[in-house]
């Protein structure tokens, strides 16, 4: 069972009602098939209100669900013969960017993900999927690796955006985004990027400068976190909700604000409840996507890159 | 820096002496872990891929029995056999020392090199054997490695390494130095070449080697447990006074501080290497990489 979040209220307490309804029909020899199909009746109405029209609010609190499947979900369901490949030759590991080999319908590509913990443990080690700039030099070292030999790269977004600290101010946490926003614009490999759950800003872009860029229907992508928007427009985070409302941050409005080149579809409520049917409808947008930029030629495909985003904002 | 590392009195980076002293029970029936101490079967442990079946220890492989738990049975042809170092420099006793490690190893040099399969994909392959000199690096063990990785532009093939290594050979002197220059300038044209290169760093790759080819792989790999690093333990400690910690220069180590890809137990090594060259073996437009298997 899924934690439930507050605005799925109304739905849990019909489900509650009609599993009441069932157990004492069970228990005693009475019949109430008409109750309980009139409030499983219901209970579709209720869903399709509120899983139909969610509000961008709503989408954010299903982007930042502590189950929402994680990139290492979609390379269990995606990929096979995972070789995860760490360090930036540099410094350090940072386990908030995974990424590694594998094979795709037995393609050999590059995936590279942003890791957010699944428990608190994890969420420690991996710094809430924040990354420190040894995170993006060790996504652009397997890129480069990528670009060498061949291998098409795909990046999955999760962060919330870079983390704010010392010591990432130390090592260069601006050089390391920069850095990625300009060579991964020379790849000459075919690039595809999608926003399963948030896209917190730089630390999101330095792995979304790619060919294709997609966003699961209740993720966000922003240039600031609502809290981190609300607090500088109106000095008061609180007013997280507000700002969400009003800076155009879900799939959708990405996607009118022609900034993504589309929106995959989700499971009804979220892809946390089916990591396995949320897999299968990214597999088809990616293998989609794949095929055609597989056919492209390396200077076709930076040629691509560059127009795609010199036009954004025009 | 260099002056103290190639000092007669400190010479090669420290190794732990309980992993440099030859477990003499080795050649026997029993052999004691050096580091749990358990005694077990030799023929238990060769069974084991040599990894103590305790603790997880890797002990040493010689060169020859690395090349035979990887390569294809009957497909080893090596390169340059009867390659064998000088004394450029008139160097006392080299000689002589160079005589008693080729006796003592059946070896004339620290490094194997030659062509073979894996699983039916052609790799170029070396290893380096510290019962010779340490491995340390000559001039023979410099142009050997060389010549390896040239074989691997011409053919296209994925050239792997094994690592182990004292560091610079001192009875070669400079000309030591030089051959760090030797193969990392060949690693440039292999890079260029597009061929990969798969670098395993084992127990131990120090010195000279660390800081030269070793460290140059696509994909840089290691064993639990293994010593890698440019300096040794002990000048470092003396230089900075301060106690490192015990983990300081581990593949562990390492791990956490970006150095290597992953650290990779024995067992798990030939499937690793067979998986990686097989996704190397033609890229997204179907041009041929390494050369595919029949
Ligand atoms: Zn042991």
């Amino acid at each position: 069972m899924t934690q439930k979040l507050p605005f799925e209220q109304p739905v849990v307490e019909l489900q509650n009602k009609i599993d009441e309804l069932k157990n004492f029909t069970k228990d005693k020899d009475i019949d109430l098939e008409d109750e309980i199909s009139y409030l499983e009746g219901r209970l579709q109405q209720v869903e399709s209100q509120i899983y139909d029209h969610l509000k961008p609010w709503e989408r954010v609190q299903i982007a930042r669900h502590s189950e929402r499947p994680t990139t290492y979900d979609y390379i269990e369901h995606l990929f096979t013969d995972f070789i995860e490949l760490h360090g930036d030759r540099l410094f350090g590991d940072d386990d908030a960017i995974v990424g590694g080999l594998a094979y795709y319908k037995g393609q050999p590509v590059t995936i590279i993900g942003h890791q957010r913990g699944r428990n608190t443990k994890e969420n420690i080690q991996r710094n809430f999927g924040m990354p420190h700039p040894e995170g993006y030099r060790k996504a652009l070292r397997l890129m480069k690796q990528a670009d060498k030999f061949g291998r098409p790269i795909i990046c999955l977004v999760d962060t919330k955006g870079a983390f704010p600290g010392k010591a990432a101010e130390e090592r260069g946490q601006s050089e390391a985004i920069a850095r990625n926003l300009l060579e991964m614009g020379g790849f000459t490999v075919p690039s595809i990027g999608i926003v399963i759950g948030e896209g917190g800003s730089g630390g999101a872009l330095a792995l979304g400068v790619c060919n294709r860029m997609f966003m699961l229907e209740n993720s966000t992508y922003s240039v600031i976190s609502p809290e981190g928007a609300a607090a500088i427009l109106w000095k008061d985070a609180s007013l997280a909700q507000r700002a969400a409302e009003t800076m155009k941050i879900t799939a959708p409005d990405l996607s009118e604000l022609g900034v993504i080149d589309g929106v995959i579809r989700e499971v009804r409520g979220g892809a946390h409840h089916n990591v396995k049917e949320q897999a299968g409808y990214i597999d088809g947008v990616l293998d989609q996507h794949l095929t055609e930029l597989m056919k492209m030629s390396g200077e076709q495909l930076r040629e691509q890159r560059y127009d795609k985003f010199s036009r954004i904002g025009l | 820096m260099f002056k103290d590392l190639f000092s007669k009195k400190r010479k090669y980076a420290t190794i732990p002496s309980e992993r440099t002293q030859p477990n003499k029970m080795n050649d026997g029936v029993m052999t004691k872990c050096p580091s749990c101490k358990t005694i077990m079967y030799s023929r238990e442990l060769k069974k084991h891929h040599n990894v103590c079946i305790e603790c997880n220890h890797h002990f040493r492989l010689t060169a020859r029995d690395r090349i035979n738990s990887l390569i294809d049975v009957g497909t080893f042809k090596e390169f340059d056999i009867g390659m064998l170092s000088h004394n450029p420099l008139d160097f006392p006793d080299y000689e002589e020392k160079l005589e008693k490690d080729q006796q003592k190893t059946g070896l004339n040099e620290a490094v194997v090199t030659g062509a073979g399969e894996m699983d039916g994909y052609p790799v170029i392959i070396g290893v380096m054997d510290p019962r010779f000199r340490m491995a340390s690096m000559g001039t023979v063990v410099g142009e050997k490695i060389k010549r390896a990785i040239e074989a691997a532009i011409e053919t296209k093939t994925p050239f792997i390494m094994f690592s182990a290594s004292g560091g610079a050979r001192m009875q070669e002197g400079v000309l030591s130095l030089m051959q760090m220059a030797k193969t990392s300038v060949a690693l440039k044209k292999l890079d260029e070449a597009r061929v990969p290169f798969i670098s395993f760093m084992t127990h131990p790759t120090t010195g000279g080697v660390s800081a030269s080819f070793a460290s140059l792989g696509d994909y840089n790999f290691s064993e639990p447990g293994a010593l890698i690093g440019f300096a040794g333990r002990r000048i470092i400690e003396q230089t900075i006074r301060e106690e490192l910690p015990d983990d300081f220069q581990t593949a562990e180590f390492l791990l956490d501080h970006g150095q290597l890809d992953g650290v990779i137990d024995r067992k798990n090594i030939h499937k690793t290497l067979v998986t990686i060259i097989k996704m190397h073996a033609v890229d997204h437009q179907g041009n041929q990489g390494g050369q595919s298997a029949q």
